[in-house]
């Protein structure tokens, strides 16, 4: 076991600095670059806050959809195999359920203002 | 910097100019660059841009029509009344800037969020979908006999080189997946009629004034296949820049986009306009993880590249919404 801070509360408190301390001090090109440095550090942030959980829920989901085990990355691709072969589609139960469930909790880390995103969030997730 | 081979460059082709001034490097790769510069005129400063690769960058990338090509089509967009910058002059080995042209400087917005947002494209915002729909259909009008050498291709060899594009990146991406087999289940075939495509239509690719659409820009992608395809393209959501209920660029909807292009005498089929932007938003996400790959592998090892990787997660969401929609 590590100690601690934790690297979520490392990477935020890099953030903040940067947002708060660096970010007032340059502008133009420079400006820009610090933008999507914060920005990748608050990504880092929130995925490290959220992975563990959203990849146990895929695994699971993915379980029950496969009938085999694995990881999250070989259940993946071996959902992505059945697929591209015809045997599992739209009209398999679970399949929307599931790519939609994943496809919010990428979204919640990856880009959680992405207008699409925001308007399923509001039909309840 | 590039001034004194503009200077003379000018001076040959351009009578009375005396020299250029404010030369400055706008966009683009190691490959391709776009300048802006002002030619000194007595009869006053003419506005201009250059497009060119630098010596020894040459050879084009497989999909790219080549520069030559490019200044070609804008020139031939200009004359049939498509808005367009008008070409100055083509580039040769005695101007010593590399292959590429020089072309009319239009003075316009392209900065999508900006033309979305600010008071000044106001009240052009509402006439551009129409007006859009207008100049495609000119567009896909233009004579083939007259075009430049150009590739050729239909729905089934796109989708074809797609999926080698995402199987090279082995990249295991179920949404993607199930996009590649509704692209197969929907291929409509060859068109009706093959014409000129422009192949990257959208906001973002436009210069935009407080009138409307007064250039198309960025012809590199220019082939031959279904004019449908830029229908579909400039729909794709990643264009709409938030503004996810107008279809067209975030300015307005299909309806009006196709009202546009058949008022212009052309016909639309929907049903191939909505397979070219599922196949459009599956382009971009397979670009997203080119972008990925390429940080990954250098040389371009930025942040920015690393974050478009990132991206691809925004054409997975917009595929469910369009493949397998929610109740509403």
């Amino acid at each position: 076991m590590q100690d601690e801070p934790t690297p979520i509360e490392l990477t935020k408190s890099v953030s903040d600095f940067l947002r708060n301390d660096i970010a007032p001090l340059i502008s133009g090109h420079q400006a820009f670059k610090l933008r999507v440095a914060v920005n990748i550090l608050d990504l880092v942030t929130r995925q490290l806050t959220r992975e563990e959980g959203s990849d146990a829920a895929e695994v699971e989901r993915l379980r029950g959809l496969l009938g085999v085990d694995g990881s999250v990355t070989d259940l993946n691709r071996a959902l992505a195999e059945r697929i591209a072969k015809g045997e599992v589609d739209l009209a398999t139960p679970g399949l929307a359920e599931h790519l939609w469930a994943t496809t919010m909790d990428k979204l919640a880390v990856d880009q959680p203002n992405y207008a699409s995103y925001k308007r399923e969030l509001s039909r309840g997730g | 910097m590039i001034e004194a081979e503009l200077s003379r460059s000018v001076a040959r082709w351009c009578p009375g100019a005396t020299g250029v001034a404010g030369v400055a490097r706008l966009s683009g790769g190691a490959s391709q660059e776009t300048w802006r510069f002002d030619i000194a005129h007595p009869d006053g400063v003419i506005g201009a841009i250059l497009r060119r690769s630098p010596k020894g960058y040459g050879a084009a990338p497989t999909r790219a029509a080549g520069l030559a090509a490019e200044a070609q089509l804008m020139q031939l967009a200009y004359e049939a009344g498509v808005p367009s910058p008008r070409v100055m002059h083509v580039l040769v080995p005695d101007d010593d800037l590399g292959t590429g042209f020089v072309m009319q400087r239009v003075e316009g917005e392209t900065i999508a969020r900006k033309i979305l947002r600010d008071d000044e494209f106001a009240a052009a915002r509402p006439l551009l979908a129409r007006q859009i729909g207008g100049v495609l259909a000119k567009l896909h009008r233009l004579p083939l006999d007259k075009l430049p050498e150009l590739r050729s291709r239909d729905a089934s060899q796109e989708i074809a080189e797609f999926e080698r594009d995402y199987r090279s990146l082995d990249w295991p991406k179920p949404v993607f997946e199930l996009a590649l087999r509704w692209l197969r289940d929907h291929d409509p075939g060859p068109a009706a009629e093959t014409t000129l495509v422009h192949g990257d239509f959208r906001n973002g690719n436009l210069i935009i004034g407080a009138d409307g659409v007064r250039a198309v820009l960025d012809w590199e992608l220019a082939h031959l296949g279904d004019p449908m395809e830029d229908l579909g393209w400039v729909c794709v959501n990643s264009w709409r820049f938030g503004e996810i209920d107008k279809p067209v660029g975030g300015f307005g909807s299909r309806e009006e986009l196709f009202a546009g292009y058949e008022s212009a005498g052309r016909k639309v089929d929907p049903s191939r306009v909505k397979f070219w932007e599922v196949m459009g938003t599956l382009r971009w996400g397979i670009m997203c993880g080119g972008m990925m790959q390429r940080f990954r592998e250098g040389p371009d090892h930025s942040m920015e590249r690393a974050m478009i990787g990132r991206r691809a997660s925004e054409t997975e969401i917009d595929l469910l919404r369009l493949l397998a929609p929610r109740g509403s």
